[in-house]
């Protein structure tokens, strides 16, 4: 493998040494020796879909993390962060900490004691077949959409630094994807996961410290950046007063209800992607706590991610500019932050342990989509409309076709990526679709009993159509931006946090409204769904520094400060 | 958590972190005895030898303390 991967090389940003080659393929043998060896213990749906629901809460917590942790993520937001200051480091922040906490200790209960096995299985038992039927349809659709735009974030790390051909890249990623998850399904998905979480930190953690070092501490830092762009890409907070004030075009309010309030508590507490991870805690504590620990971990992310990307704004010799830009004049693109920082620093072996920690963040990105798409697609979907009395070893086989068929579909979406001018962009829109009205649906239903089975549909319906409807107004006329996101001179972003907002609003109303109007459930009916309709266990019987309470206390604690530092 | 059979987790992360640490800190010290003639930034901090030997020490501790041997007993 190692001569195909010199073979594959021509125009490239960096060579890779002998060594270098040695740890990629090292970490494609690790992957798939885990996937063979877990085979054994897939064999029931409950093991292949659930992994067995015996994880703790470590693993759980990382595996709930790292399924995020990208390489969208990895390249997309350093380079968001040259794009944007030290603003992208909300989407880290505000834009994750509270909802994952609002998981752990509000909704995790109701997805745990209802022992369900996915989001869309939760509406089914709350609402009826037809909310469930919506919400399953447009998250497999949004699935395999984010795992090609992972895929093509991938595709294009090799092919600039390494200058291996794209569909070797795609292929030989996403081939051992397919083969580890379509073995040991959710199991082996979420131990690479961690394997792949700990390789990301040891791959990339250098760079933020050596940048640093050579850019002289977080001081010189913040006086490079003021000489290169402006001292407004250091401040968090000090530049949402006005729109005009700050890189991204955002007032405050775009930031603490659109992405704050909305879509980050869409995504962290309603995507699929990762609740699947915490579904599989082995009891309610550690349910409740997997959230906790992802978040703890969550909030030190942007020092390898965030931190690169202001730190090439401070070093590289450079500009970077947008990714149709750079194709044309034969430039440097912002999503080759990353890579050109890694080439920057590191020389044989760790190059090589870095770009393994981008392939790793694509893998685990990828095995998220995957396993996540296969099991809705197989309980939600073929088990609840096409074939619905088949033997449990049917649906076990037809997990482990679909996670093939789902990197197929995958590859196929890539090259649809490549027409839009930013990843980030692009997945926030996606996001704004389906997930900030699924928020608003679930959250009801989950703390009001009165809210009906049609109140539920209707009001998603509502919310993915309006939110679909605005994008396309502004697409049709964009001058209906002052109107969507509040300022003409809102950006992409911005633009994706006030439509998150506003079709959550929508859906929300309409829930209330119809609801209002039609026959809610029955009480017994709403029994281990609903707030009131259910008993929550006690936590007296462990310690405080047991009690998620007591963590959730201190990730906020160290949250807060973060923000204050940075203001 | 065990995977499979009697393997832990971290095992696995253990072999991965110490045969990682192993050939980059190879790869710095061959580099130390023999500089490139294009040196990365900060050569001179020869970050490969103690990034390496941490990844080895690292890996080589969750390696004894996950062994399966171990972890059967």
């Amino acid at each position: 493998m190692t001569a195909l991967l010199a073979f594959a090389s021509n125009n490239r940003l960096v060579h890779l040494a002998t060594v270098d080659l040695a740890i990629i393929v090292f970490y494609f043998v690790l992957v798939l020796a885990i996937g063979f060896y877990l085979k054994e213990r897939a064999n029931t749906g409950e093991d292949f879909f659930m992994a067995g629901r015996e994880m703790t809460a470590w693993i759980a917590g990382l595996s709930f993390l790292s399924a995020n942790l990208g390489s969208l993520e990895l390249m997309g937001w350093a380079g968001s962060a040259y794009q944007y200051g030290i603003l992208a480091a909300h989407w880290y922040w505000v834009g994750a900490i509270p909802a994952m906490l609002f998981l752990a200790l509000v909704m995790m209960p109701f997805y745990y004691i209802s022992k369900t096995h996915s989001v869309p299985g939760y509406l089914k038992l709350r609402f009826g077949e037809s909310s469930r039927a919506l919400s399953s349809v447009s998250f497999a659709f949004m699935t395999v959409l984010m795992s090609g735009i992972n895929m093509y974030s991938m595709a294009l790390v090799l092919k600039i630094v390494l200058g291996w051909n794209i569909n070797f890249s795609i292929w030989v990623s996403a081939g051992t994807v397919a083969i580890y998850v379509a073995l040991g399904g959710l199991r082996s998905a979420i131990f690479n996961e961690v394997l792949q979480f700990v390789l990301i930190w040891a791959g990339a953690l250098l760079i933020p410290i050596l940048g640093l070092v050579e850019a002289g501490g977080w001081n010189g830092l913040k006086a490079r950046i003021t000489a290169n762009a402006s001292a407004e890409y250091t401040h968090l907070w000090s530049t949402l007063g006005s729109a005009k004030d700050n890189p991204m075009g955002i007032h405050w309010t775009g930031i603490v209800f659109g992405l704050g309030a909305v879509i980050s508590m869409g995504y962290w507490t309603t995507d699929f992607l990762v609740v699947q991870r915490v579904l599989t805690s082995k009891d309610m504590r550690a349910a409740k706590m997997a959230p906790i620990i992802g978040a703890a971990f969550k909030m030190f992310v942007p020092f390898i991610v965030i931190l690169p990307g202001l730190l090439a704004l401070a070093v590289l010799p450079m500009k970077l500019m947008p990714e149709a830009q750079a194709i044309a004049t034969g430039g440097h693109s912002y999503n080759e932050v990353l890579p050109l920082m890694l080439a920057r620093y590191c020389g044989p072996g760790l190059l090589g342990l870095g770009i393994t920690a981008l392939i790793a963040g694509f893998m685990s990105g990828m095995a998220g989509n995957v396993s996540a798409f296969t099991t809705v697609w197989t309980y939600d979907i073929y088990r609840a409309f096409i074939k619905k009395d088949a033997s449990d070893q049917h649906y076990v086989s037809m997990g482990r076709w679909c996670t093939v068929l789902g990197v197929a579909i995958s590859i196929g979406t890539a090259y649809l990526v490549m027409d839009f001018k930013s990843i980030m962009d692009y997945v926030q829109a996606l996001f704004s679709f389906f997930i900030a009205p699924l928020f608003a649906t679930v959250i009801i239903g989950m703390l009001w009993k009165r809210a009906s089975p049609a109140g539920g549909f209707w009001g998603l319906l509502a919310g993915t159509a309006s939110s679909v409807a605005m994008w396309a107004w502004v697409k049709m006329d964009p001058s209906a931006l002052r109107y969507i996101a509040l300022s003409p001179d809102a950006k992409d972003m911005a633009e994706n946090m006030y439509r998150a907002l506003w079709s959550c609003i929508i859906c929300a109303l309409l829930t209330v409204v119809v609801s209002l109007l039609t026959r809610p459930k029955p009480e017994a009916e709403l029994k281990g769904l609903v707030y009131g309709a259910t008993e929550i266990p006690p936590e007296s019987y462990v310690t405080v520094l047991h009690r998620p309470w007591f963590w959730a206390t201190v990730v906020g604690v160290v949250f807060v400060a973060l923000q204050i530092a940075y203001w | 958590m065990k995977a499979g059979g009697s393997i832990s987790i971290w095992f696995f992360i253990g072999v991965s972190l110490l045969f990682n640490g192993v050939l980059i800190f190879a790869a710095g010290i061959y580099q130390y005895l023999q500089p490139p003639e294009t040196p990365t930034v900060l050569f001179n901090l020869h970050a490969g030898i103690w990034w390496g030997a941490l990844l080895a020490i690292l890996g080589a501790i969750y390696c004894l303390l996950y062994r399966p041997s171990r972890m059967k007993s």
